[in-house]
């Protein structure tokens, strides 16, 4: 049963990844990528990551995939996007990355099993938003104050790129 | 747990190949954001199939970080779409190769 669960959420996000990059037409990459998204949530959800299951939807899904359609709307794009003329070089890290993931995996019997170690925190289970808020509020704590700084950084960096009349005689859209 | 963790790997890399890929080839540059949103993703799959795996639940903390950065990301990279589209009018990266203009 956990074995059909993760193979549909992986042949969904798998084909969902490929018709981002493939398809022409920006709306249709997002809205795919939107597919991958709630896929994904379902595969934290088997994960016992119900917490960032539902920050995946709400974050991801509902605020960053959102601003990308309105830009794609706001930009109204013509439709005559082709692939790069730098393919070559595409497939040969392509082709690189795919024989390093194969020899990986044919090598996975020679490494020695890994000893679980660290925050003996328990995953999962009622808690699971409980555990993650008690580690972040403690041990965690200067990285989460340095994360709300880069969010606030990044707000008043988009809304000064964004403003229209920067440097003053900027052409009209 | 049946799954083994290499198939959250391997369907990692999937991603995160075709995550690269799109980076390299396509030429509209709202498609190279989402392909790095891509990549995002396989590493945030990486992370809490590991943190499932060792019962530490600090790739989940870890999770969340990456998820604000991406969040910033995609804030400053799309004003930067929009500042760029005012000036030249187009968003293909083969009309955007000087830095001033």
């Amino acid at each position: 049963m956990e074995q059909a669960f993760f193979f549909y959420f992986a042949i969904v996000i798998a084909a969902a990844a490929v018709f981002v990059v493939a398809v022409r037409n920006p709306i249709y990459s997002a809205l795919s990528l939107l597919i991958m998204f709630f896929h994904v949530a379902g595969l934290y959800v088997t994960l016992h990551a119900e917490f960032l299951a539902a920050v995946q939807i709400i974050v991801y899904a509902g605020a960053i995939l959102v601003l990308y359609l309105f830009v794609v709307m706001l930009l109204n794009l013509r439709r005559d996007d082709r692939y790069h003329r730098q393919w070559p070089m595409a497939a040969a890290v392509g082709v690189t990355l795919v024989l390093e993931a194969i020899v990986l995996t044919a090598m996975k019997g020679w490494t020695a099993p890994v000893v679980a170690t660290g925050t003996e925190t328990t995953v999962g289970g009622a808690g699971n938003a409980e555990a993650i808020g008690d580690v972040l509020y403690s041990t965690y704590l200067f990285p989460f104050e340095v994360a709300s700084v880069i969010l606030l950084v990044a707000m008043i960096g988009a809304i000064i790129l964004a403003k229209k009349d920067v440097g003053g005689d900027a052409p009209q859209l | 747990m049946t799954i083994p963790l290499s198939y959250y790997l391997v369907l990692s890399g999937i991603v995160f190949l075709t995550g690269v890929v799109g980076v390299l080839l396509r030429r509209n540059i709202i498609i190279i954001l989402l392909s790095i949103e891509l990549m995002l993703n396989a590493t945030n799959i990486n992370f809490v199939a590991f943190s499932q795996y060792f019962h530490d639940i600090a790739g989940q903390v870890f999770v969340f970080f990456i998820l604000t950065v991406a969040a910033a990301e995609v804030a400053v990279g799309l004003a930067i779409i929009i500042a760029l589209y005012r000036a030249k009018s187009t968003i293909n990266i083969d009309e955007l190769q000087l830095l001033k203009w």
